[in-house]
């Protein structure tokens, strides 16, 4: 026990390393959130883009709004497949090296690449969301006299939401634990504040626990968010 | 032909996703004669795992490197601002222009060099063996078919892949990683520099130095290619500590015996 005492003030007390911790936790909640922020309206774009041009009738295909579609569905489709293709760990790396060399902010780089990133996947997210929504919904609010952006914001969205929350739920876990990598463009975070201490102190075991359990600590917390989100919106279930 | 391709759709995406990024560009003083990354910032790049040269204390870098780059900043009249990252990346960082001297106890090599120009010595560095008490290792001869942990791109790293072969060489990203990893059997020496060898032993009872040395080679500061400029000031400024025992002075701080 005495052991455990003496591993842990050598760890954390000592010239108050906690601070490495503490200090990587603001980094990563900040990355996470802003990352999370952008990653939706990113997303909630491209998803929008994606099904607009899937569920356009022949007649509408032809037009110039149909040309237009095209072009923009095939940007959204390269960067899906471009951002979920490759490496998270080397988007950061292309962006710090190569993209954002002038940007002089590494939690910027970090929030840019994360962005990008989540974007692609809530992209897809919310494209199963939306197209999950009966067509029967889209019409009947455009006979009501509502033009498509009406429709889509009252009726098809806040019903995609809610059926895609549980997939959009688990985005946000894994990109909490993704920023763990940001420690390899040097910035300070959970994961790099624990490599810290334990570059220190050459003891593996506290650190790498104490930020393993802050990390599921989070991830609790937010699924805990969630789960109190999905019965709010569950209430106008008449079921 | 696929690298243009996918850096093009990455630039893409990223105007596509465009998020504040508030670029302040490489800016220049016009008034000296040298430029750096950051006006008035003198920006370096190291790896904070490798003491006596530099290391954490508190939250703060410090050591021979971290003091020596505050007196050239001092004489260049910049502040200095360290940077700490993985040791393989600090030559990226110095010729992609996010940093503008790498000074992490690194040697100098010719395939380096074709990357970024390196100024004058300032410390001279040696390739020891750490091996736990009482391996059957004696003299650097007996690393012939044993496991050795290096750090990842550091001079060690080169020599053992030459003279042991790539398979009987475990990289890690720091040399604290590689002593843990002896400390648990995992592997049977640790090539390293001299003085943060003589660090690392001196917290880890069990482990010893080996007394025959591998090789002796000389550290210096890591410059981007282009800027000749800040390369010449800083060279005037090392030879300037030089010459009125500062630089020894720093040294003699954190290496009593030397």
């Amino acid at each position: 026990m005495n052991g455990f005492i003496d591993k842990f003030t050598l760890d954390f007390i000592t010239d108050d390393r906690w601070k490495f911790i503490t200090k990587g936790l603001g980094v990563t909640l900040e990355v996470t959130a802003l990352a999370l922020i952008f990653g939706v309206i990113i997303g909630l774009i491209v998803g929008i883009i994606r099904c607009a041009h899937d569920q356009q009738s022949e007649n509408e295909r032809r037009g110039v709004r149909g040309a237009v579609l095209n072009f923009l569905n095939l940007i959204c489709r390269i960067y899906v497949t471009v951002i979920r293709g490759t490496p998270v760990l080397v988007q950061l790396l292309i962006m710090y090296f190569i993209i954002l060399v002038s940007a002089q902010s590494k939690v910027v780089v970090a929030v840019v690449t994360f962005s990008v990133n989540s974007g692609a996947y809530v992209a897809e997210i919310f494209r199963g969301g939306i197209m999950s929504i009966d067509k029967g919904q889209m019409e009947a609010g455009r006979s009501l006299g509502l033009n498509y952006v009406q429709t889509m914001i009252y009726t098809i969205i806040p019903q995609a939401m809610k059926a895609c929350l549980p997939a959009l739920a688990n985005e946000m876990i894994a990109l909490l634990k993704e920023t763990s990598i940001c420690g390899y463009i040097g910035l300070n975070e959970l994961t790099r504040g624990g490599d810290i201490i334990r570059g220190t102190t050459f003891d593996a075991l506290l650190p790498l626990f104490a930020v393993a359990l802050i990390y599921l600590g989070f991830v609790m917390l937010l699924t805990w968010l969630i789960s109190l989100l999905e019965r709010r919106l569950r209430k106008s279930d008449n079921r | 032909m696929k690298k243009k391709i996918l850096s093009l759709a990455l630039i893409a995406v990223c105007m596509l996703g465009l998020v504040a990024c508030g670029s302040g560009s490489a800016s220049g003083d016009s008034d000296a004669a040298f430029t750096t990354v950051n006006k008035g910032v003198l920006t370096m790049a190291t790896n904070a795992y490798f003491p006596p040269y530099e290391y954490y204390e508190g939250s703060e870098v410090v050591g021979i490197d971290a003091e020596i780059a505050k007196a050239v900043a001092d004489k260049l009249g910049l502040t200095l601002k360290i940077e700490d990252m993985e040791f393989d990346s600090i030559i990226t960082a110095v010729s992609a222009g996010k940093a503008d001297m790498g000074l992490a106890g690194m040697t100098v090599t010719e395939e380096r060099k074709q990357n970024v120009n390196f100024s004058d010595t300032y410390a001279t560095g040696v390739q020891v063996v750490i091996v736990p008490e009482g391996s059957d290792i004696k003299t650097v001869d007996d690393l012939q078919g044993k496991k050795i942990g290096v750090q990842l791109a550091t001079t060690g790293d080169i020599y053992c892949c030459d003279d042991f072969g790539t398979e009987n060489v475990e990289e890690y990203n720091k040399g604290n990683d590689a002593v843990m990893a002896l400390l648990s059997g995992k592997i049977d020496a640790v090539v390293i520099d001299n003085e943060p060898a003589k660090s690392y032993v001196a917290v880890n009872p069990g482990l010893v130095i080996l007394d025959t040395e591998y090789v002796t080679e000389e550290y210096a500061a890591a410059l981007n290619k282009e800027n000749t400029a800040l390369l010449e000031a800083v060279n005037g400024a090392l030879a300037e500590l030089k010459a009125d025992g500062t630089l020894d002075a720093i040294i003699q701080k954190y290496i009593p015996a030397n």
